[in-house]
């Protein structure tokens, strides 16, 4: 997206009810809706098939899900607020934008609670059911009353739905099918597919009955009316052309499917959020490949029986988050000393501790790299976008056989849930690696035989005549036998360290998004690709001379860093993890801690490498990305 | 290739193993260690049982029993300490023609490991799980384990351990979708070999607690019932193990139907006698690698599929 503007809404007429309006038809390049209910009334199916919807019509979409901590928050509570954002556009949109345009809150409270996270764009438009208005409970209309005061204030434009009553009209539970009249309401604002929304309804409720697919879409039709009748704006956001056939789905989803065109039978996990739903997914189509989703007791056990398989010639993943990798540290160890290869998923989330279980965060990297007990070199890639979700997990598998090592894949609570089309794969028998050879080893070759230049080994799988050998966490000779001399463990730590060499020598220099050459170059990682070259195209817009570059692989780093980073001024990172700001008491240049990934630029390339991140549990947002950008370009190294 | 070829014999069928086909490296326990005669027990089991070398696995933790792959010419895997079981699990789910057995330590199994043992026996996988049991941490130089007598000195507890010691015979038999629970002593070879064989047998999660002499830091624990058999009661029957040539000095002799699980389990309860024998015994209980196993798609069958659930998201 090249300016991200806010939409101008002329010709706003006061609120009349009697006749319907003429609507004037706002032409955007991109658009960002909301729809947020309390926990269980469905805003979230709403705001999916809106966003899928708008993907099949053409758009470019990106959704992020609204996510309350608990399963069963009170009703009508601020933080209870659920649902989804979803921004469409005339392009690709890489990321969730800044704030929404347009919401439809199925209470006040949510609404607020949306409202006072910053959530809205200063002018958006608020639909909102009024029942609350004039409930029979006192306190209710109450608070009505002091949160239409309190949002009064602001430039959104308030407009009251009679959410409820028009429901009802469909039949008795009418807080069943809110959402579909709020389907219907976004279907007639944005112009979308009717024929194509009922196509989604009928595959959402496909287990259940003609009935309740017939009423769903009474209601969307309730929704459509409704708003044809009182409504006086409506938004064209233009489809793009898709010559390519795409899929939209979530980056979890993506991994699922990732894993299965690697040819991983085995995931091996512990649920914890958010990275439960990849196996909630494999879980559903696994089988249907042979495949197993192995819930084992915990965390622990869920990595030994990964590397189990993984030694026994099968590799296999697991997947976690957060706490979950803590746990797993020793056992990541002792597949690198072994080299036995496996893959492992951590879809990041807010920390230490517990910390912020649903929310987004890039936390994890240093562990990756170091959060094992003594020099564990592994190779750790962060896919940016739910498309390379997918096809990092095919990568990850091959390269965890060759070099024998562990690959970690580092996604996030936002690719996690975050939806978006992109350009279907089209399947290569090559990704599933070979079929199990266990042809006999020939006299003389040792399981640890590792070249003298590249590290390199054959692994000897189980099976495998003639290549008996124990593996063991212990320091090892070649032939794989404890060794406790001074030259045996030196010459193993060597071999381990110097696959990562080669690979790197192998990678490419990251692409720069911009200018070869400027006053500041951002550099990311992960998730947050989309946001930064946002704020990057928006920054160049304005004259500024800014790039970014964007690291796929954190170890080994890719190469060239060096040489790309002085063609610039400044260089920063943007990160969601913590550092201290400068300037804060008691932080100085010198004990300012950094960000993760400008800590390992630092030590990397000697480059004083600055960085901007912040921990808000939400992903980044461009416009706030672009205010950095300026601070630090207009003036000078911050 | 065919393996033969390679090792130049004509088939596979032809080969004949040999005891030594089963020795790998001198082993490096104490002398008087029962670790040794448990692995001679082994490697006289995998010579009659004409197991492939190159089709058996030995899984085990960390301490001085888990050193016991190292001293076997088949494939091993000696991992982390109290984590030998969630990796033979992952070697039986993805390889279930492979022959695996697991050791571990006391400490090794019932303390830092005791999560995965309590899942290990209920998810029944066709594992045979060996516990040496010592009564103590001997690689770590002589700290209280969980099976440690109650009073028996050690470095962390001079004054005696405090606690109980826990069966872990009781315990195992206390798990829900137990197999195959028994006991045996090292100081016993032909128990012993007549126990592991049984266990190897079954199909499933076979527990072998292995009354295990230290004669570095427990010399004591075990003496008496080695010194005098009177202490000892063996479970005989059919379906456990029946040794004729113990009977002349173990007189104390139950007959125990290994299916009975009551009865398994009021046997276990401590009491004056050591009972050594098969406890429990049902190899009707579900295996999670047979519920597990699932014809896998391969090439472009598994394509065809994965396209179909592509299908699925398609814009
Ligand atoms: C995570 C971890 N904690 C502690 C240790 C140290 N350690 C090694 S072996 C062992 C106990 C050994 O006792 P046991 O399991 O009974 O085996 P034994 O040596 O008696 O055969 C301990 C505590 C370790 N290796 N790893
Ligand atoms: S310390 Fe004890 S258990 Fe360890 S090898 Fe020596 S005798 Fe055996
Ligand atoms: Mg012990």
């Amino acid at each position: 997206m090249a300016t991200g503007s806010q939409v101008q809404l002329e010709g706003v007429v006061p609120e009349t009810r009697s006749a319907p309006p003429s609507a004037t038809t706002h032409r955007v390049s991109q658009h960002t809706v909301e729809i947020v209910s309390d926990s269980g009334e469905g805003a979230q199916k709403c705001g999916q098939i809106f966003g899928s919807v708008s993907a099949k019509m053409g758009n470019g979409v990106w959704t992020v899900e609204i996510i309350p901590a608990e399963v069963q928050p009170p009703p009508r509570s601020a933080p209870g607020a659920s649902g989804n954002r979803i921004r469409i556009g005339a392009q690709p949109v890489t990321n969730w934008g800044d704030a929404s345009d347009l919401m439809i809150a199925f209470n006040e409270q949510v609404l607020l609670g949306r409202h006072q996270l910053g959530a809205l764009a200063p002018n958006a438009i608020v639909l909102v059911d009024d029942q609350w208005k004039t409930h029979d409970d006192e306190r209710i209309r109450a608070q009505w009353q002091a949160a239409m005061a309190e949002l009064g204030q602001t430039g959104y434009r308030l407009i009251e739905v009679p959410l409820e009553a028009e429901c009802l009209k469909a039949g008795d539970n009418a807080r069943k099918g809110k959402n579909m009249f709020a389907l219907g309401l976004l279907a007639w604002i944005y112009d979308r597919d009717l024929e194509r929304i009922r196509e989604e309804i009928a595959f959402a409720f496909r287990k259940k009955s003609e009935e309740v697919y017939q009423k769903n879409v009474a209601l969307l039709e309730l929704g459509v009316a409704w708003a044809r009748q009182h409504l006086d704006f409506r938004f064209e956001v233009p489809p793009l052309p898709t010559p390519e056939p795409r899929l939209v789905m979530n980056g979890n989803q993506a991994i699922a499917m990732g894993a299965v065109a690697a040819g991983l039978e085995l995931a091996a996990m512990y649920p914890i959020t958010p990275a439960t739903s990849v196996s909630h997914q494999l879980g559903e189509m696994c089988e249907k490949f042979g495949g197993v989703v192995h819930q084992a007791e915990d965390e622990i056990a869920a990595a030994g029986v990964a590397i189990g398989a993984g030694w026994a010639g099968k590799v296999a993943f697991t997947i976690t988050s957060g706490t979950g990798l803590a746990l797993k540290t020793e056992f990541l160890g002792l597949a690198v000393m072994t080299e036995t290869p496996l893959v492992v998923v951590d879809v990041q989330r807010g920390g230490p501790s517990t910390g912020l279980p649903t929310k987004v965060e890039q936390s994890d990297l240093l562990t990756s790299l170091y959060g094992a007990p003594g020099d564990a070199p592994k190779i750790v890639l962060a896919p940016a976008t739910i498309e390379e979700c997918f096809h990092a997990m095919i990568t990850a598998r091959r390269l965890a056989e060759t070099f024998r090592a562990v690959v970690m894949v580092l996604t996030d609570a936002n690719l996690a849930t975050g939806v978006q089309p992109f350009r279907r794969p089209e399947l290569d028998p090559e990704w599933l690696g070979t079929a199990l050879d266990l042809s006999g080893v020939p006299a003389g070759l040792q399981p640890y035989d590792w070249d003298p230049q590249t590290g390199l080994s054959k692994r000897f799988i189980p099976g495998m005549p003639g290549g008996m050998h124990t593996a063991t966490g212990l320091a090892h000779t070649r032939a794989s036998k404890v060794a406790y001399d001074t030259e045996s463990n030196q010459l193993g730590m060597t071999m381990r360290s110097r696959k990562l060499a080669v690979l790197q020598s192998m990678l490419q220099p990251p692409a720069v998004h911009g200018a070869e050459r400027g006053d500041l170059l951002v550099v990311g990682w992960g998730s947050t690709r989309g946001a930064i070259e946002e704020a990057v195209d928006r920054a160049r817009a304005e004259g500024l001379k800014v790039s970014s570059t964007h690291l796929t692989f954190l170890s080994p780093l890719q190469p060239g860093l060096k040489q790309v980073f002085a063609r610039f001024r400044k260089v920063m990172t943007v990160e969601i993890n913590y550092s201290d700001d400068v300037g804060d008491p008691y932080i100085t240049g010198e004990s300012r801690r950094y960000g993760q990934l400008a800590w390992l630029l630092r030590a990397h390339t000697l480059v004083d490498v600055d960085c901007w991140t912040r921990v808000l549990g939400e992903p980044m947002r461009p416009g706030a990305i672009l205010q950095t950008i300026r601070a630090n370009v207009k003036g000078g190294a911050a | 290739m065919s393996t033969c070829s390679l090792l130049g014999c004509a088939t596979e069928d032809e080969r004949v193993f040999q005891l030594s086909d089963y020795e790998a490296a001198l082993p490096r326990w104490c002398p008087g260690c029962g670790d040794h005669s448990i692995l001679s027990a082994m490697q006289r089991l995998l010579a009659a049982e004409q197991l492939k070398p190159e089709q058996t696995v030995f899984v085990s933790g960390i301490g001085c029993s888990s050193r016991f792959p190292h001293y076997m010419k088949t494939y091993g895997f000696h991992g982390l300490h109290g984590r030998a079981l969630p990796v033979a699990e992952g070697v039986k789910l993805q390889r279930p023609d492979l022959t695996v057995f697991v050791v571990m330590g006391d400490g090794d199994c019932t303390s830092i490991g005791a999560g995965h043992w309590l899942h290990a026996i209920r998810y029944n996988m066709d594992l045979t799980a060996l516990l040496l049991d010592n009564n103590i941490y001997g690689l770590t130089k002589n700290q209280t384990s969980p099976t440690t007598p109650q009073g028996h000195t050690s470095n962390t507890q001079p004054y005696g351990s405090y606690l109980p010691a826990l069966d872990p015979i009781s315990a195992t038999l206390g798990v829900t979708n137990a197999s195959f629970v028994a006991q045996t002593a090292e100081w016993l070879p032909s128990h012993l070999y007549a126990t592991l064989r049984a266990a190897y047998l079954h199909q499933g999660f076979s527990f072998v607690r292995i009354l295990q002499r230290c004669p570095v830091y427990t010399p004591d624990i075990f003496q008496l019932a080695v010194r005098d058999p009177n202490r000892i009661e063996l479970l005989v029957h059919d379906d456990g193990v029946v040794l004729p040539d113990l009977d002349r000095t173990y007189q104390n002799q139950l007959v125990h139907d290994p299916s009975d699980l009551d009865e398994a389990r009021r046997l276990a309860e401590p009491g004056d006698r050591l009972r050594l024998g098969v406890f429990f015994r049902d190899e009707k209980r579900p295996r999670y690698e047979d519920l597990r196993r699932l014809p896998k798609l391969m090439g472009e069958a598994k394509f065809a599929r994965l396209n179909e659930e592509l299908d699925k998201y398609a814009v």
